[in-house]
């Protein structure tokens, strides 16, 4: 499907009182056959907002590499970035220690949007997120296992810890989806968050008493990390793996761009449009669940951005996920790596975990989303 | 895809140019291209051919579209459809007529393929669709479902342009063609203006025209349609019967107004209670026995001079 933004969301049709370009001037704006041109330019054609979000993702990493505990010149990092200035002091610090961590954190961002983008369409409900859902959650209570509990001790943990956190996502997602699905297939609000909420308690409380029954004060700071979840652990060796789920999950659901915008017209629209749906959505649920517990296992849970990226997202370039996914990639990382800055300057040199701020934002977000949800209802009644 | 191009002549035409082995499931071109390539080569092929022909005069009087013994009990054992049998041939506009909860509408989605029937079968040109994929039955059968529902915000155009989905591969773009499709559905419907719109914006009726359009896009054989009617204004509801019979498609349609399914159908089927209590041409079905029967409600029926259909006229209790 081609890019058709929502023009209601850029331009208030019922009020045409600029002259939009000389396009049907005083035609009320909802004339008839194509629309007036004016309407039309004033949406960014959508090379052009992905090229802009592709340079705001390139500001957005150099200021990373550049501002933190250290203030290092725009310039420098350029310099050492382009392998110019190899005697600069400050080459280990970009290359060793920031890049990883914003190359982890545009990774994390991307991800979490696209797998938000993807929830919100397989349960018809736009307040589907991996944390809200306790999808996070699960894949954090299997990696702190794996790490207190020693499970799979002798494997690497560079597998034993993705390995973990998809299988639980992959659970937690399954329990979740069961529990809020009414018998006729659908999901309400109240239950599927009902169902999230109870979820994401129960692993957090099977975390703490992992933890407990550990005792071991060193495991304390670590699972606090999962729970609250940060981009400190990023390290070159581990930046792999999620690199490659995230363009392959990515990739793949871009592929399937046409059967997730069937998905939005429900399951009996979707059937008799030719979509096997209970077959696509367990084949969906498992790559999401994929792509989730592979960077939490990096990341731990990070809250809220699969729920306003691709809200954002889609005020801009509308639902169709042919259009939406890419956009909704790139805000998410934009958007994670400039949190992660602020996370690193706001208190530094205290490095406060990413999740806190974005938990911060997302909380409020959320909230207004709930209230035009019974806004909308209300009105629709 | 074959099956579009003049469902109407099909019934007629194919029959005679065909001499391949497998008409049923195959679309119109194969077999036909087959016929032309093969006749003289070999005479071994004799008696097969003998024997295609005689399956072909079994094909040429099946129906398009058939039901046989069709059930469905829900799973609380309330038993909605009773062993219902119809058919419905190409070009023909068959209503389902029958008061609420007389089961037109479980019927159809059997029919259509969102409920799996528990006893029974459909078959499409006499094949069993049981062991169709959603995908293929997609291809052929087209409907206009009840749930219509649009939680986020879609053009009227990527709405309509999903009718092309069960004709491409999952990662395939629509092309330029597929545009060309949507716009003249659209325009067919009434509702080219409204293109650009949010579907979830749009009025009721509205949307009944824009999901017409996108049956109309997925280019069947044979279109189901519950109560295509609803929501519409009367000049709309005019309009759309008369497009789908002018379509050439195998129509079943379910109907509410009983003069309306009179007019625009060429057969009717009455249900009460999830079986078939008359059928046959509406002339022969709606009369004022059946009518008291099935609906309980006092009402004459006549021919319309103008219309030449049998038209309804309801009398309030204690007036007949």
């Amino acid at each position: 499907m081609t890019y058709q933004p929502v023009r209601r969301l850029r331009t208030r049709r019922e009020a045409p009182i600029r002259g939009s370009g000389g396009g049907a001037p005083g035609s009320g704006g909802g004339g008839l056959g194509e629309p007036p041109a004016g309407t039309r330019t004033r949406t960014l054609p959508y090379s052009v907002l992905v090229a802009a979000l592709v340079i705001a993702l390139a500001a957005a990493g150099i200021a990373g590499l550049a501002w933190g505990s250290v203030k290092i010149p725009p310039g420098d990092v350029l310099h050492i970035l382009t392998g110019k200035a190899d005697p600069s002091p400050y080459r280990t610090i970009v290359l060793d220690v920031r890049l990883p961590r914003v190359l982890l954190g545009a990774a994390v961002g991307a991800g979490l949007a696209v797998v938000g983008t993807t929830l919100q369409a397989l349960v018809r409900n736009p307040l589907a997120d991996p944390f809200l859902l306790g999808i996070s959650s699960g894949a954090s209570a299997a990696a702190v296992s794996v790490i207190v509990l020693g499970v799979g001790a002798g494997l690497a943990t560079t597998v034993t810890i993705p390995a973990a956190s998809f299988v639980g996502a992959f659970l937690a997602l399954l329990l979740v989806y069961t529990l809020a699905r009414e018998p006729g297939g659908g999901f309400t609000t109240s239950r599927l968050i009902l169902a999230g909420v109870a979820v994401s308690y129960v692993l957090a409380a099977l975390t703490s008493l992992i933890l407990v029954v550990s005792a071991r004060a060193d495991h304390l700071k670590e699972v606090l990390y999962w729970t609250l979840g940060g981009l400190g652990s990023a390290r070159w060796d581990s930046l792999a793996l999620p690199l490659v789920v995230l363009a392959l999950g990515t990739g793949l659901l871009l592929a399937l761009a046409r059967p997730l915008d069937l998905l939005l017209v429900g399951e009996e629209g979707a059937t008799v449009l030719g979509l096997n749906t209970a077959r696509f959505r367990a084949a969906v649920f498992a790559l999401a669940s994929l792509v989730t517990g592979v960077l939490v296992a990096q990341s731990g849970a990070i809250g809220f951005v699969g729920l306003m990226v691709p809200h954002a997202a889609r005020m801009l370039v509308g639902a169709a996920h042919r259009a939406l996914l890419p956009v909704a990639a790139l805000m998410g990382a934009v958007f994670l790596v400039l949190a992660d800055l602020a996370a690193r300057t706001v208190a530094a040199p205290q490095d406060i975990p990413v999740g806190v701020l974005t938990a911060l934002t997302g909380g409020p977000f959320f909230l207004w989303l709930l209230r035009r949800d019974r806004a909308r209802q209300e009105e629709a009644a | 895809m074959t099956g579009r191009t003049a469902p109407t002549t099909k019934g007629a035409t194919e029959p005679t140019t065909k001499g391949a082995t497998e008409p049923t499931t195959k679309g119109a071109t194969e077999p036909t291209t087959k016929g032309a390539t093969e006749p003289a080569e070999a005479s071994a092929a004799e008696a097969a051919h003998a024997a295609a022909e005689a399956a072909q005069a079994a094909v040429a009087a099946e129906p398009l579209l058939r039901t046989a013994g069709l059930t469905y009990t829900t799973p609380a054992g309330r038993r909605l459809v009773d062993a219902v049998s119809l058919t419905v041939s190409a070009g023909e506009t068959v209503g389902l007529v029958g008061p609420n909860g007389s089961g037109k509408t479980t019927l159809l989605r059997c029919v259509y393929g969102a409920l799996a029937p528990t006893g029974g079968q459909v078959f499409l040109d006499g094949a069993d669709l049981a062991g169709a994929s959603a995908k293929a039955r997609a291809r052929r059968i087209a409907t206009v479902p009840q749930d219509g529902q649009a939680g986020f915000e879609l053009t009227v155009r990527q709405i309509v342009a999903m009718g092309r989905s069960p004709h491409k591969r999952f990662w395939e773009a629509d092309t330029a063609a597929d545009e060309e499709l949507v716009r003249g559905a659209l325009a067919r419907v009434g509702a080219a203006d409204l293109a650009g719109r949010s579907f979830a914006r749009l009025s009721g009726g509205e949307r009944q025209r824009v999901l017409t359009a996108r049956a109309l896009v997925q280019e069947p054989t044979v279109l189901v349609l519950d109560e295509p009617t609803n929501h519409l204004d009367i000049r709309y509801q005019l309009e759309i019967l008369a497009l789908v019979r002018d379509l050439g498609t195998a129509n079943l349609l379910a109907l509410h107004d009983l003069t309306l399914a009179a007019y625009y159908c060429d057969r009717l089927y009455v249900l009460d209670a999830g079986r078939v209590v008359a059928s046959g041409p509406p002339g022969d079905v709606l009369t004022a026995e059946l009518l008291a029967e099935v609906y309980g409600v006092a009402a004459e029926v006549a021919v319309h001079p103008v219309t030449g259909a049998p038209t309804v006229t309801y009398l309030p209790p204690g007036r007949a």
